[in-house]
């Protein structure tokens, strides 16, 4: 219904486009129309702005809505440069869904807030007097003031923290509430959040975007800022530690990358300083949380929650969890970690508890209830069940128990699942809830040039802090998608926008450090890089240099089958260097004419781009993607596209969706085949696979901090190239005279070092030359001796202890090796030795060669010396820092194996 | 009526888990010491565990069990637990059937939730992690339930039609085995058993908690043989609020024996299903699968405290073993 609100000719004149929407007052041009029956952030009900909008109307106006909508870009342009995502399960547009962000604020004015804070305060404390009832005396369900049925049919109520009291007993540290205000202007409680509160980091992302967006209005408004409450938040949890501990531990507990809200874990651990971690990142040990790190056992004394309470440990709470740190529990009963929030907090979120608030209020606080809750029917009662049933049109229907469960809106659904959820209701009618169908305030968004009113719902955070708790002034706001949707959710594609809190007087400057407050040690170094990290990083070094060998192993056969043809001696060569790596026919070619050249080839290609294939092109991509994803908070925003344009190059995009084998994640069908490679396009396109493998290894060469993180990952890039060059010259000397110097042509243009060759060297290729610069010569970045002099230095840095230069057994085998490649008389060295027939790399891999063995007698020797102590410096890195707890359920409750560990060819 | 003597019993419960590798770090959750209430006295229970832990506590879990968490941080080949107790089993006074209230007035009671012994007893009428009502079994269990029979009558009746319904075969089923298949193979243990009759009943709205613990498998002279005596047994209770029934109205029936639990089962532990009291769950590092081993031995003794001799030939007693 359109209803004119103070039109003026003039100012619909100017605004052009805006013919029927009333203008909005005090601007020449910006239009609105809010809609009849609902509160409005901006405008009354009169039509006139209200007056906490009036500056921020004036500085819209002063903009002009080209300048609004540059600004909207910029937002959006920030946002993706800065990797926010909100992840959508089961989304086939894939993982991550960048988040979205209004350029215009919601503006709540200090009164409003005051009183809006006092009961977020007041429902903390009463959410977490209910949850210290419930886990210790019950007292509230002997005296009846909560249905029995609420607490014990709750799949949230988990009876294995029953009597688990945390310190201080706050079970509730963090809260998230999202309020939406009635048409007449009061706010209410929709929902709640206590298991894993979420929003903090995004509002303050949105904050940090916002101040780029809007920086001249963000500063001549009196803002409350946000930083101060995450500084409260941070040493909230740092306080939680027992106050033995000099340098507490704190850690975010994350599910992984493939949660919604990885990003703001991420974020929030990079902000407030914690170790990211997932659940086989710790361990229990003797009643006590460690984290596995480098250094050995860590002890955790803060765990920032963000796993799902009956995902934290295997042993007593979901047995088939492989997300969890056995004996959690225990250590929860002995108080020897903090959680935040406690084990089964998610209790408190149970909107079948929202109409018992007001009398456990008063049972608890001895106060009223300050804001109330949504008008809420739970069915456990027969009275409000024969309500919920009769008004079922009217009402929203939902789970009484699951915060995060679907919505039904009667409304909006058809006779037949009307009458589903009716017999569901019947069945088991103390699962659910019948709760008024809110029409929320709405609140100006700039759509398509123009500001448009969309239903909008504030998320309100709470802390505890000093024994209380405080609330984070503003922040997050979210809208929904269209006019007419009155449910607010990112999950659903809504979007967001920054609250600003404005206060009466005008803000200074951010406050400075209070006295007693220490100015932060500078620290360089970070020492708890897990050691699943560490294992990953590893292994994407090792993958990407494996796509990069592979790729120019393939461009080095396409480039001779062009000059040479097929049939010549050239392309033979190739082939017989290509099988034992694993490539087609994967035994010696049996013929050498033209037509089995074509045919070898087109195998060679065929099974390169078979994503099944793991010694294939497209295997080794996939690799680096899936292995990348797991270290993904890790990898710069440009890491990351490169690995996604290295995908892209494969037309591999369909393949990475169907990685993810998460619990909850459902399993997308396998994709069709990946477009095939061919003689004609194969050397452009192998080129196009080498230039985002060049972006990720010049990424980490140039961008990355020398810390351990990018040791291990360089270390993997070592051993991977120097295995490559191993061999190579294993193909090299399994040559007959005829066709060795063809066989050194492709070794130089493989390890791409022909230049370097012909600036040296006038003649063709030569064994002697050859090897000296793809071996022995430490200053060409691609020989053997240059991997193992890396090497050599990353063995120093990881070594424990250097001050009595005792060796680490890494570093005794990176000396060894390099002893080799430094002593060794390459004049002295037959190249074949003795026609032994030679095995496919992978079944090389032998035991350590023995200190004592003589100098190697021939080439074939030297590498299978070489590559034997390569391996053994693979395994003996896996052994020393990888070991991980792989921990298999079983005993009487059923034996489940949890999934093996990837990186099945480990030390190969 | 004379008060019944009590039984006493020495019980040993072994487990021995071996591994073909080594495990490097194990956790455990076990339920092995028996419960002490109205109808049966604990004198003496202890748990011996091999290797000695390196961390070990007690506590009581949310239904009164005793639960022991231990954690072995040296790698070991073999674990040893060794359970033993001495319990005196009162057989409890069972109301006559006929004067239990009818089951729709039970059913009644517990949905209202009103009196601190309902509320209590409420829990075990809702689903649980291995138990979930289902038309299925409310369809079992309807025959031995028409409107108005007296609740312990139609629990007498659903004991013996499960028992004759299902088949006692232990390769059937597997601790993971769904309740939903072992209704559709009808086949299945001693546990499977316990959770049909629960769901059945959960199913009509009444209240039934999972028991577990031990049944003597054989008296001394007697030659009946129990099922269920080589290894835990598993059995349920279920709520009859009726003045002066025993055990806060708590009436346990044993449907793979097809009896009412008096003076021959001792009781280690209660939940909603296995899942809350599984004798002992562990979390382990290495080791590969490994089946433990069990045996459980049942002896009953002279009220002296002395063994109780089989009359000739008597070889091995009561116990079994595996």
């Amino acid at each position: 219904m359109v209803t004119p609100l103070n039109t003026s000719a003039n100012a619909e004149a100017e605004a052009g486009a805006g013919a029927e929407t009333p203008a909005v007052p005090g601007s020449s041009w910006l239009c609105y129309e809010s809609r009849p029956g609902v509160y409005d952030e901006m405008v009354a009900a009169d039509g006139t702005v209200r007056p906490h909008w009036r500056d921020l109307v004036a500085h819209l106006d002063a903009l002009g809505a080209g300048e609004i909508g540059r600004r909207a870009d910029r937002a959006r342009r920030l946002i993706r440069d800065n990797g926010v995502t909100y992840n959508v399960y089961g989304d086939p547009a894939g993982q991550d869904r960048a988040w979205s962000l209004d350029p215009v604020p919601l503006l709540i004015d200090e009164a409003d807030w005051l009183s809006i804070e006092r009961a977020m305060v007041q429902r903390a404390q009463l959410l977490n007097a209910v949850l210290a009832d419930l886990y210790g005396p019950r007292h509230l369900l002997s005296e009846g003031i909560l249905p029995a049925a609420l607490v014990h049919a709750n799949p949230a109520y988990l009876r294995p923290l029953v009597g688990a009291r945390p310190s201080g007993g706050v079970f509730v540290h963090l809260l998230a509430v999202d309020l939406a205000r009635a048409p007449d202007g009061r706010w209410w409680v929709v929902d709640t959040r206590s298991e894993m509160p979420s929003g903090i980091g995004y509002a303050l992302e949105n904050r940090v975007i916002m101040n780029r967006v809007l920086p001249d209005v963000l500063r001549a408004l009196p803002v409350h800022r946000l930083a101060q409450h995450l500084t409260e938040v941070r040493d909230s949890l740092i306080r939680r530690a027992p106050p033995t501990r000099e340098h507490p531990r704190v850690v975010l507990w994350t599910p992984g990358p493939f949660n919604e809200t990885y990003f703001e874990h991420v974020y929030l651990a990079r902000y407030m300083g914690f170790t990211l971690v997932e659940g086989e990142d710790l361990t229990v040990r003797d009643g006590r949380v460690f984290l596995k790190t480098l250094e050995g056992l860590q002890p955790v004394d803060v765990i920032l929650r963000r796993n799902e309470s009956s995902f934290c440990d295997p042993l007593e709470l979901k047995g088939e969890s492989t997300l969890g740190a056995p004996g959690l529990v225990e250590a929860a009963h002995e108080r020897t970690v903090s959680l935040a929030n406690a084990l089964g907090a998610g209790l408190a979120e149970s909107p079948g508890l929202m109409p018992f608030l007001p009398s456990l209020c008063h049972r608890l606080l001895g106060e009223e209830l300050l804001m109330p809750s949504v008008a809420t029917w739970w069915c456990g009662q027969p009275r409000e069940r024969g309500y919920v049933l009769d008004q079922m049109p009217d009402l929203a229907v939902r789970s009484a128990f699951h915060a995060t469960g679907p919505i039904s809106r009667g409304a909006l659904m058809d006779p037949a699942s009307r009458a589903a959820l009716r017999r569901d209701i019947e069945h088991r009618p103390y699962a659910w809830v019948g709760q008024e169908a809110v029409s929320p305030s709405t609140a100006p968004v700039w759509t398509d040039g123009r500001l448009e009113p969309r239903p909008l719902v504030l998320r309100v955070h709470v802390c505890a802090h000093d024994g209380g708790y405080s609330v984070m002034p503003g922040g997050l706001a979210r809208v929904s998608g269209a006019a007419d949707d009155e449910s607010v959710s990112m999950q659903r594609g809504g979007g967001s926008k920054d609250a600003w809190v404005l206060s009466e007087r005008p803000v200074g400057l951010p406050p400075r450090p209070r006295p007693g407050e220490q100015v932060p040690t500078v620290v360089r170094g970070v020492r708890d890089l897990p050691s699943r990290v560490a294992d990953d990083l590893f292994w994407l070094g090792r993958y990407v240099e494996r796509c990069d060998n592979t790729a120019r192993l393939l461009r080095c056969l396409i480039g001779r089958l062009a000059e040479t043809g097929a049939g010549s001696g050239e392309v033979a060569v190739i082939l017989g260097m290509l099988w034992p790596m694993g490539h087609p026919p994967f035994t010696s070619p049996a013929g050498a004419g033209a037509a089995e050249h074509d045919r070898t080839v087109r195998a060679i290609l065929d099974a390169n781009m078979d994503p099944s294939n793991p010694r294939g092109l497209a295997a080794l991509a996939l690799n680096v993607h899936r292995v990348g994803v797991r270290v993904r908070d890790r990898l710069s925003i440009d890491t990351w596209r490169a690995i996604n344009a290295l995908i892209d190059a494969l037309g591999l995009g369909a393949y990475t969706s169907a990685v993810p084998s998460e619990p909850g994640v459902p399993q997308t069908p396998a994709p069709g085949a990946p477009p095939p490679l061919t003689l004609e396009d194969a050397g452009p396109r192998l080129s196009a696979v080498l230039m985002p493998v060049q972006v990720i290894t010049g990424l980490a060469n140039e961008n990355m901090t020398r810390g351990l993180g990018w040791r291990f990952l360089d270390t993997g890039r070592r051993i991977e190239r120097a295995l490559h060059m191993l061999a190579l010259f294993e193909g090299v000397a399994r040559t007959d005279s005829a066709a060795r110097e063809a066989a050194l042509e492709a070794a130089l243009e493989v390890a791409d070092s022909q230049m370097t060759y012909r600036a040296r060297y006038l003649e063709a290729p030569q064994t002697v030359p050859v090897l000296d610069v793809l071996l022995a010569d430490e200053s060409n970045p691609r020989s053997l001796a240059y991997q193992l002099v890396r090497l050599g230095l990353h063995m120093d840095s990881l070594a424990p202890d250097q001050a009595f230069g005792l060796r680490s057994h890494e570093q005794r085998l990176t000396v060894r090796l390099l002893g080799i490649t430094r002593t060794v008389d390459l004049n002295r060295l037959p190249v074949d030795g003795g026609g032994s027939a030679p095995a496919p790399a992978s079944a090389e891999a032998g035991d350590e060669p023995d200190a004592a063995m003589p100098p190697p007698a021939d080439l074939p020797t030297l590498l299978r010396l070489l590559r034997g102590l390569l391996n053994a410096l693979s395994e003996s890195l896996a052994r020393q820092y990888f070991a991980h707890a792989v921990e298999t359920r079983h005993g009487s409750a059923g034996g489940r194996v949890r999934p093996a560990r990837d990186h099945p060819e480990s030390g190969a | 009526m004379s008060t019944p003597r009590p039984m006493d019993y020495r019980v040993r419960h072994v487990t021995v888990y071996d591994y073909a590798t080594p495990v490097t770090i194990s956790h455990h959750a076990g339920r092995l010491r028996p419960r002490h209430f109205d109808t049966q006295k604990v004198h003496d229970s202890a748990l011996h565990i091999a290797p000695v832990p390196s961390h070990r506590r007690e506590r009581r879990d949310f239904f009164g069990n005793t639960l022991t968490t231990f954690t072995l941080a040296e790698p070991y080949r073999a674990l040893t637990v060794t359970a033993t107790s001495h319990v005196s089993v009162q057989p409890p006074r069972l109301p006559e059937a006929i004067h239990t209230p009818p089951w729709e007035q039970v059913a009644d009671r517990l949905a209202g939730g009103l009196g601190a012994d309902v509320v209590d007893a409420g829990q075990y009428a809702f689903d649980s992690p291995l138990v979930a009502a289902s038309a299925d079994l409310r369809d079992f269990a309807a025959p031995s339930f028409p409107p108005g029979r007296p609740i312990l009558s139609g629990v007498r009746d659903l004991c013996h039609r499960v028992h004759t319904a299902f088949a006692y075969d232990p390769a059937a089923t597997t601790i993971a085995t769904p309740l939903a298949l072992v209704m559709r193979e009808r086949r299945g243990v001693c546990q499977d058993f316990a959770h049909v009759m629960i769901g059945a009943l959960r199913s009509l709205g009444l209240a039934a908690r999972y028991v577990s613990g031990y049944v003597l498998t054989r008296m001394p002279g007697d030659g009946d043989r129990l099922e269920g005596g080589d290894a835990s047994h598993a059995w349920l209770s279920v709520f009859v609020p009726v003045d002066g029934a025993p055990n806060g109205g708590w009436i346990d029936v044993d449907p793979t024996n097809d009896k009412l639990v008096t003076h021959e089962h001792v009781v280690v532990a209660w939940g909603r299903d296995f899942d809350d009291v599984s004798p002992i769950k562990g979390v382990m590092l290495g080791g590969g699968n490994a089946a433990p081993s069990v045996s459980v031995d049942v002896t009953p003794l002279n009220p002296d405290g002395s063994v109780m001799r089989d009359p000739p030939p008597g070889g091995g007693g009561p116990m079994t073993d595996r």
